[in-house]
């Protein structure tokens, strides 16, 4: 009997010390806004990082620093600034934004590891570094083996998910995040959102290939394909060029059906409806943006814009996939802190930290349901 | 878990900040034609000549104009592409050459001396140029300013070279025949010239009024081919009798 009740205080102990550490780990990471306003930073020099890269190809610049990781054999800081001349501008500006970029990861990850208290965060800081170094490698690679299809578009799509890993650290370690109260539980959302997301990514890899294999103006003529809505004549490029207007269609219907979905259901969540209007708005840029590419010929302006705001189009939706997903932790988080308040039977003083309080849902209405 | 692996990110972090590059000129391996066994040099005494004319039919398309604003090195004059030059009903610029019929009974001496192709005023001069295989092509840089030069060919091996000093050059050469074979600086983007690769001596490249010549071929029947980079490839078939004096026309018309 006397074993069983020292057991049984030893186990109140322990749960005791893990709700105590919850509560510590809450506290340190409630307490780093600058690390959160770097991770931003970091996130925008990406943004900057993609316009770089977009000049480069848009210009035909890939090639006009014929080594790697050497400039013309300077070293790439070294390079003399009165040889930035025609394409070298682009290029050399890219890797020398691409290294800056590289040491803020370095320091980003170092940070992160240092303040955050949740592994997977940690976790998420050094793919995020590991993402870079290999999006290096492929820029290296690229201009070495003379911009093959395969490795130019494997470097444009790294690019896309390091920018969204940076993002989603930028998300995780908010304030909003951290004190997030009642997150949305919307399984319909959460689906349309991933959906979305996966959607606009699979056709940035395609525009990416329509990039990287010249058929940027394989169909001369928008919104109709040599004055007929399907092109009456295919080759490879033809068909790349079409897959992308293809996929401007799906990632037209699968952000109509996410932000519909979250403007008739959940209007008054801002932290929802702020991304969802979002999308709406860079949607309407991109398309936009894809026609003038085409009836400008390519102009290298238009189409980085168009190559920028596709990132854009991809970081708002994970951005609302993020916060679409809150909601299923937050409710995962309140059962367990359901199931531990009734162990304790409320004898406990301290809050179950890390767990998001979940307020009563009104009788009759089901999850996601507008109130 | 992580933190076992923060050495060797850091580790091969700083390893690819200090590895270093250096230029390298490429040159493809030196290598005769195949010639038959009892193939022999042509005799000089009964060779034949063809002489010719590469026409343009129609109005010549407006060249688009280069803007060199983006290296000043490059000066401020107004010019345009070279791409369809029309001198007097004549098209320049086309690459001329026997395409068949030379078979491997014929012996011919690779030229030792490089031709050169110079880049000047940020343009390649000349903009069509043959060599022969295995022969050395010299490029230089001319200007005061840095150019990389890129070749593309599809049946040898794509080579890309800075040169950063002015007064450099770079030596390439080529293994296989291969018409044509575009040159590109990619640091200014309107510079291109084109290389005509052939394993004889019978090539020429249209100039003044479309004028070209092909000399010292040996008796026999022809394929000759005219090449030009925007407006395509046409073959003529012609048949030389010794000491013969032949003149053909090719006509190009504007893209459609």
């Amino acid at each position: 009997m006397a074993a069983d009740q020292g057991a049984q205080n030893q186990d109140e102990r322990a749960e005791r010390a893990a709700v105590e550490s919850r509560a510590s780990n809450l506290a340190r990471r409630a307490c780093n806004p600058w690390h959160h306003r770097y991770v931003k930073l970091v996130t925008i020099s990406i943004v900057l990082l993609i316009a770089a890269g977009g000049m480069v190809t848009s210009t035909d610049s890939g090639l006009s620093v014929p080594d790697w990781p050497t400039s013309y054999g300077w070293n790439m800081f070294t390079f003399p600034l009165s040889k930035w001349v025609g394409g070298i501008k682009y290029e050399h500006g890219h890797r020398l934004i691409a290294s800056t970029v590289g040491f803020l990861t370095i320091i980003l990850a170092a940070w992160t590891w240092w303040v955050e208290s949740r592994a997977w965060v940690r976790k998420l800081a050094f793919a995020a570094l590991g993402a870079v170094i290999l999006q290096g490698l492929l820029g290296g690679l690229t201009v070495i083996f003379f911009l093959p299809p395969a490795i130019s578009i494997g470097h444009a799509g790294l690019a896309q998910i390091f920018f969204c890993l940076t993002l989603t650290l930028a998300v995780v370690t908010s304030p909003g995040w951290k004190q997030a109260v009642a997150p949305v539980d919307d399984a319909m959302l959460r689906r349309l959102a991933l959906t979305t997301t996966a959607v606009v990514y699979a056709q940035i890899l395609v525009g990416a290939t329509m990039r990287h294999t010249n058929a940027g103006m394989a169909i001369p003529d928008f919104p109709y394909a040599f004055g007929h809505i399907i092109p009456p004549q295919w080759n490879a490029k033809i068909a790349i060029h079409f897959a992308h207007r293809v996929g401007a269609l799906l990632v037209t219907v699968a952000i109509l059906a996410t932000s519909s979905h979250v403007l008739y259901h959940h209007r008054r969540r801002p932290e929802l409806a702020r991304p969802a209007m979002l999308l709406l708005t860079f949607l309407s840029m991109q398309v936009t943006l894809g026609a003038f590419v085409v009836w400008s010929g390519m102009d290298p302006v238009i189409n980085t814009a168009h190559v920028v705001n596709g990132a854009l189009v991809l970081g708002t939706s994970v951005v609302l996939a993020l916060r679409a997903f809150a909601g299923r932790r937050a409710a995962v988080s309140a059962a367990d802190a359901s199931r531990l308040s009734d162990s304790q039977a409320g004898d406990s003083p301290l809050p179950a930290a890390g767990r998001l309080p979940v307020p009563p849902r009104p009788p009759g209405l089901r999850a996601g349901a507008r109130p | 878990m992580f933190r076992d692996y923060k050495p060797i990110v850091f580790a091969a972090l700083l390893g690819a900040a200090a590895c270093g590059g250096t230029n390298s000129s490429e040159s493809a391996k030196p290598s005769s034609p195949k010639a038959a066994p009892d193939a022999k040099k042509v005799d000089a005494s009964t060779a034949a000549t063809i002489t010719g004319r590469i026409a343009f039919e129609g109005t010549p398309p407006q060249n688009a104009s280069i803007n060199m604003a983006s290296d000043p090195a490059c000066g401020s004059a107004a010019v345009t592409s070279e791409s369809v030059l029309v001198d007097n009903g004549g098209l320049q610029n086309v690459f001329v050459y026997i395409k068949d019929g030379l078979g491997n009974t014929f012996i011919f001496d690779t030229p030792g001396e490089p031709v050169k192709l110079d880049q000047k005023g940020c343009h390649y001069v000349p903009h069509v140029v043959g060599v022969r295989t295995t022969q050395p092509l010299e490029v230089i840089n001319s200007d005061n300013t840095l150019h990389n030069v890129h070749g593309m060919p599809q049946a040898n091996r794509e080579f890309n070279v800075g040169q950063p000093v002015p007064g450099m050059k770079n030596t390439v050469a080529f293994t296989t025949p291969e018409v044509l074979i575009p040159f590109k600086c990619d640091v200014h983007s309107w510079m291109h010239a084109f290389v005509g690769v052939v394993d004889h001596p019978y090539f020429a490249v249209s100039g003044s009024g479309g004028a070209f010549e092909l000399k010292t071929i040996p008796p026999g029947t022809y394929t000759i081919e005219a090449v030009h980079e925007k407006l395509g490839r046409q073959t003529q078939s012609v048949t030389l009798g010794e000491k013969d004096a032949k003149q053909i026309t090719f006509t190009f018309k504007p893209a459609a």
